[in-house]
């Protein structure tokens, strides 16, 4: 007997409704605390390089991957980069339209291998190209916070 | 039954701390690299990755176990994620165990961590989902009803007093003052436990161990590859695990029988006739006090409401006949979920192997079983290691 | 611990570094709203309760009264079959007095949660009943006790609406 058969009314096919309580705090960690601070403190980027696997890792971390050795060499990423590949979104969660197209991209800096997320502007979405060159804008000091948020977005060089 | 001997190698932990710096992956790693250091292996020595960790929702991350997989040396390896509650702690490990005993791998790292306190205002808020959406949530619970109401039918059906119950809290703390990892040794009394908070009764404030955040690595390998790389392999002599309903009200709640059918599961494969005379050092989960007591009935090592008098007669301390949770056990080091009964694992290997320093359990101990549980109380997992 | 391990790793925070920023945090508040389907077997759970009735379902093999009703038996693994209506009184099978709410802030008046085994569901290994909350009673371990008879107020029927709230509580019978 399929269990629809039991059903007798409509009303018994009821939906309850609720919400799971939660907000999430996030630590930075080890890593994080050093590339937010200098992040936030100088508008500087940070990386960590793995000697073994002859690897840049941005945003940093404390330990490789490849062969789990500790990373203890930082280095400075220099403020250029590329556009290693990007999209164009048009709406919202809700699949709302979005009043300005966003441009997110996976950028690419000089001499580091592993690439990150963020958004790209101050650029027309037709004229973004992969190989693109861009540079990071950041915020004012007094508007950074130590997020990722403190670089604003990326613009072409 | 066609599988192979697999032990336990390595092992590492971090410090089980009420709010960690370091990010989960971070934890993960400095527990996974300490596991890997304690035997002289490296990352390409590994074959495959068994990670455990809590509901995505205490890290608002998504499947936890592959954010974890960088710092758990999960990078282009076969990996594999266990959640069961509290009982993850045993069951990672139990992952791990077969795919080394089936003979498709031959070394498996194993990595369990819990970062709670990224969940605000209080993990509890990630934990109201174990209760039933329409029949339960509606009524405003919190996690510690469900405990407290299976406390209060432990104690009635045996005419126990918090008094009985309090005498683990002490026993667990004072043991953990040997831990470096714990969070909360030290000497406490049966009265300062009685007169803490009431929070739930019967559970009052000293009854429960910390949330916190940690991590624990274990390296399981093939016998092979064991006899190479250690002169004291601890084996995995059987392992076992079983659920109950999830219609919780319906059970008998004075009784975990889904630990006694783990745990016979176990001891079948370890050929254990008589586990009060075969294993020499107990770690039963023990998230509150009376759990330690409850799981050692399940586990069978003592008779049913006998677990307090045990206590009592002195036969759990670390010197006892039947020491259990020399660790300190989640009340004195520290409860981060999913890492805190492969915390108990790890403590097993160091004590078989002479090597828990103060915290060692006198005249040569060759067996142990440790035994987690969660949740909605429905797990039962149970793993019996020995050494030769 | 082996003799190699000298030192173990784990960083230690006050709450008070988050508080006043000296750790660097960043703050996620995700909106999970959810809409769960109730089902057939609790569906008509609930209709029961709007009507001021608990129902249960019967297993056809090992003749217990599932309560909460589910449309298959976990123990036999075959479908239930007749719904039968429960009297309603039961007893306390266990119970808890609750003083802090789950973030962990006092409660104004403690509650009393407990696990009410209903007349007409009990089997040899296992009880039907479901969890409510205790009223007309005084929050003390000395007064609630495990084994008491209760029965279940409802509120008016204009206002149940088809939840486990249809039950306001349950209270001690009055004897005699």
């Amino acid at each position: 007997m399929s269990p629809t058969e039991n059903l007798r009314f409509a009303h018994e096919a009821k939906a309850w409704p609720g919400a799971i309580p939660l907000q999430s705090r996030y630590t930075m960690g080890l890593a994080g605390e050093r590339f937010f601070h200098a992040l936030k403190d100088e508008a500087r980027l940070l990386a960590t390089y793995c000697p073994n696997c002859d690897y840049t890792y941005l945003p940093p971390r404390i330990y490789c991957e490849r062969c789990f050795s500790e990373l203890e060499e930082w280095v400075e990423v220099p403020n250029h980069g590329r556009v290693y590949a990007y999209t164009v979104v048009h709406c919202d969660l809700d699949e709302k339209p979005l009043a300005k197209p966003q441009i997110v991209a996976l950028i690419e800096m000089d001499g580091c291998d592993s690439v990150f997320v963020h958004l790209l502007d101050g650029v027309d979405p037709d004229d973004v190209c992969i190989g693109m060159e861009v540079r990071a804008v950041f915020q004012s000091k007094a508007r950074r916070t130590g997020e990722i948020t403190d670089i604003a977005y990326f613009r072409p060089v | 039954m066609r599988t192979r001997r697999v032990a336990v190698v390595g092992a590492g932990m971090t410090k089980f701390v009420r709010r960690a710096l370091e990010t989960a992956d971070e934890l993960s790693w400095q527990a996974s690299k300490m596991a890997l250091d304690s035997c002289g292996l490296t990352l390409d020595d590994i074959d495959c990755v068994a990670v455990g960790s809590a509901p995505d929702a205490f890290d608002g991350v998504h499947m936890k176990n592959e954010y974890l997989s960088p710092g758990s040396g999960a990078w282009m390896k076969p990996h594999i994620r266990c959640y069961v509650g509290g009982g993850t702690g045993v069951m990672t490990p139990i992952h791990g165990w077969y795919h080394v005993a089936s003979g498709l791998f031959d070394t498996c790292l194993v990595v369990c961590e819990e970062k709670m306190s990224s969940c605000q205002p209080h993990p509890q808020g990630a934990f109201l989902t174990i209760f039933d959406h329409t029949l339960e949530r509606p009524l405003g619970p919190n996690l510690l009803w469900i405990f407290a109401m299976e406390m209060n039918a432990y104690m009635h059906r045996y005419g126990l007093t918090k008094r009985d119950l309090a005498q683990v809290v002490v026993k667990n703390r004072a043991n953990a003052k040997y831990h470096p990892c714990a969070l909360l040794g030290g000497d406490i009394t049966v009265e300062e436990v009685l007169e803490s908070e009431a929070m739930a009764w019967p559970v009052q404030r000293l009854d429960v161990s910390p949330i916190s955040d940690g991590a624990v690595a274990v390296v399981l390998a093939a016998e092979h590859v064991a006899h190479r790389v250690t002169d004291k392999p601890v084996w995995i002599e059987g392992v076992g695990w079983s659920l109950e309903t999830a219609y919780w009200t319906n059970r008998d709640l004075s009784y975990p029988l889904q630990v006694e059918q783990a745990a016979r599961m176990a001891y079948s494969m370890a050929g254990i006739t008589e586990p009060r005379k075969q294993i020499h050092i107990a770690e039963p989960y023990d998230p509150f006090d009376y759990k330690e007591l409850h799981h050692l009935e399940g586990l069978m090592l003592a008779d049913k409401g006998k677990a307090p008098e045990m206590t009592a007669l002195g036969i759990t301390r670390r010197d006892g006949d039947l020491p259990v949770c020399p660790s300190g056990g989640l009340l004195g080091v520290g409860n981060p979920i999913a890492a805190a009964g492969l915390m108990k694992v790890a403590e097993l290997f160091w004590q078989l192997r002479g090597e828990a320093g103060e915290r060692q359990v006198p005249g040569n101990p060759k067996r142990g079983v440790a035994q987690a549980w969660g949740d909605l109380m429905q797990v039962g997992t149970v793993i019996v290691m020995g050494i030769a | 611990m082996s003799e190699r391990i000298k030192e173990y790793p784990g960083t230690y925070v006050k709450e008070q570094a988050f508080a006043d920023g000296s750790v660097l945090q960043t703050w996620w508040y995700p909106k999970a709203d959810y809409a769960w389907d109730a089902g057939v077997a609790i569906g008509r759970f609930l209709a029961g309760l709007k009507e001021g009735k608990i129902l249960g379902i019967t297993c056809p093999q090992c003749h217990r009264v599932l309560v909460p009703p589910r449309m298959v038996c976990e123990h036999c693994f075959v479908p239930t079959g007749n719904w039968v209506e429960l009297p309603g009184t039961g007893y306390v099978k266990t119970f808890s007095i609750v003083t802090v709410r789950w973030d962990m802030e006092r409660l104004e008046t403690p509650l009393i949660p407990a696990v009410i085994a209903l007349d007409g569901a009990e089997a040899l290994n296992a009880t039907g009943g479901f969890m409510h909350l205790l009223g007309e009673i005084e929050p003390k371990p000395e007064v609630v006790r495990i084994g008491l008879r209760v029965e279940p107020v409802w509120l008016p029927p204009r206002k149940r609406t088809g939840a486990i709230t249809d039950i306001q509580y349950f209270r001690p019978i009055k004897e005699g």
